[in-house]
């Protein structure tokens, strides 16, 4: 599996950083799941990370703070061994279609994602993150469009299982789509087999009165 | 014994290596005096009050003493790591959000393919190589890299910080990225003794 359609490094650097919201970086890191390139980029721009906290100015510490990391060190040493095993995931067969961190976030394999249709054949799945970025699952059917949209903001698409097009890019498993507020385009499922991808935008506009509400909520996507 | 000092030729590295091999307390006091006010500092920068940045402080830094055997000193240097560990527990802790990464013993990881040895770039390499493009890129470039690092320093939270307008730390940001890429590509300084 090669990957053609990468990470930017502005996003790279924001995901090392910590500066994404959680629905931004569920698709990052799904993404590196599946691809070793932005993998090593990224690890290199922590490793920037690492210069930022040499630099830093050293802070002043209480007393006693060293002391106090020890408490907590032997505290957390009688939790451990009072904690009870966590049960081991289930193992799956083969090679699942959702990567981990997503699988984890559906709470399952894509064969047990509970799709909701929002019309013309094109199923979501919403999934939970908190802060401003909303992420869900897209099913289109093979070869079917999925409605022209803009948006305010960024669009990041990450392909899971069978391809789309737009405009003249080809994108497969693990190909990831940067779309930004410029973009109004048109992806279009490949024949022969549905599109599943995670689909992370900004959060829509949000209306005062509740009926736009509503009717965007199943509208938008 | 707490109080005594890094040998000469003992790094960091080495420190972590003996927290996690023998749970030398001696080891870890060395790396807290070193680390533990940075974290601070590297925390309050974005904006957290002293009383939390000290408390997410000695948690990251009992996580370091719990994680320490997880510690690789041929994927990361002491510091990267440390760095990681903080960044984590400031996402947990003062954001209260989850922090989603790729787990490697997933059956869907694509594994990173292998690397000849002549061609295999070590942790020490790769912090070096970052070192020196870094001082490669301009004074300007360099501040809106670092800022990106500070919590909550969106593009327009650093134009703020900078009195830039927003265009400006965009493109200093994306030229300095393009630069990097350039001088991190490891098929250019991978063969480097």
């Amino acid at each position: 599996m090669t990957i053609r359609h990468h990470l930017t490094a502005e996003i790279l650097l924001s995901y090392a950083a910590g500066n994404l919201a959680e629905g931004w970086s569920l698709a990052v890191a799904t993404h590196l799941a599946l691809c070793p390139d932005c993998r090593a980029r990224e690890v290199q721009f922590s490793a920037i990370g690492g210069e930022a906290l040499e630099d830093a100015v050293p802070a002043e510490l209480s007393d006693g703070a060293l002391a106090a990391c020890f408490a907590l060190i032997d505290l957390d040493e009688v939790d451990l061994n009072g904690e009870a095993q966590q049960p081991l995931p289930p193992v799956i067969a083969g090679t699942p279609t959702l990567p981990e961190p997503l699988r984890g976030y559906v709470g399952g394999d894509a064969d047990s994602v509970r799709w909701s249709s929002v019309g013309g054949g094109i199923r979501q799945c919403l999934i939970k993150v908190s802060g401003e970025a909303k992420a869900r699952l897209l099913y289109i059917p093979a070869g079917d469009k999925v409605p022209q949209h803009g948006h305010r903001g960024l669009e990041l698409t990450l392909v899971l299982s069978g391809s789309f097009a737009d405009g003249a890019m080809q994108f497969h498993r693990g190909d990831i789509e940067v779309a930004d507020e410029q973009v109004n385009h048109t992806p279009t499922a490949g024949p022969g087999e549905p599109c599943i991808c995670l689909a992370v935008t900004d959060a829509p506009i949000v209306f005062k009165s509740l009926l736009p509400r509503l009717v965007q909520r199943f509208v938008k996507i | 014994m707490i109080d005594g000092s890094r040998g000469p030729s003992q790094t960091w590295e080495d420190l972590l290596v003996a927290v996690s091999a023998t749970q030398d307390r001696a080891a870890f006091g060395l790396l807290f005096r070193h680390f533990a006010p940075r974290i601070k500092s590297f925390l309050m920068r974005g904006g957290t009050s002293e009383a939390l940045a000290e408390d997410v402080t000695q948690e990251t830094m009992a996580t370091v003493w719990r994680k320490a055997e997880q510690f690789d000193p041929g994927k990361a240097s002491a510091s990267t790591w440390m760095f990681t560990i903080a960044r984590n527990k400031r996402i947990d802790r003062i954001r209260r959000e989850r922090r989603p990464e790729p787990d490697p013993n997933d059956p869907s990881f694509a594994p990173s393919p292998a690397v000849p040895p002549d061609r295999e770039v070590s942790a020490l390499q790769d912090a070096v190589a970052v070192r020196h493009a870094l001082g490669e890129l301009s004074d300007e470039q360099r501040e809106v890299v670092m800022l990106s690092f500070y919590e909550d320093a969106s593009h327009s939270v650093i134009a703020e910080r900078l009195k830039l307008p927003l265009g400006t730390v965009k493109s200093r940001l994306r030229l300095a990225l393009k630069k990097l890429n350039g001088l991190l590509d490891p098929t250019v300084y991978g063969g480097m003794s």
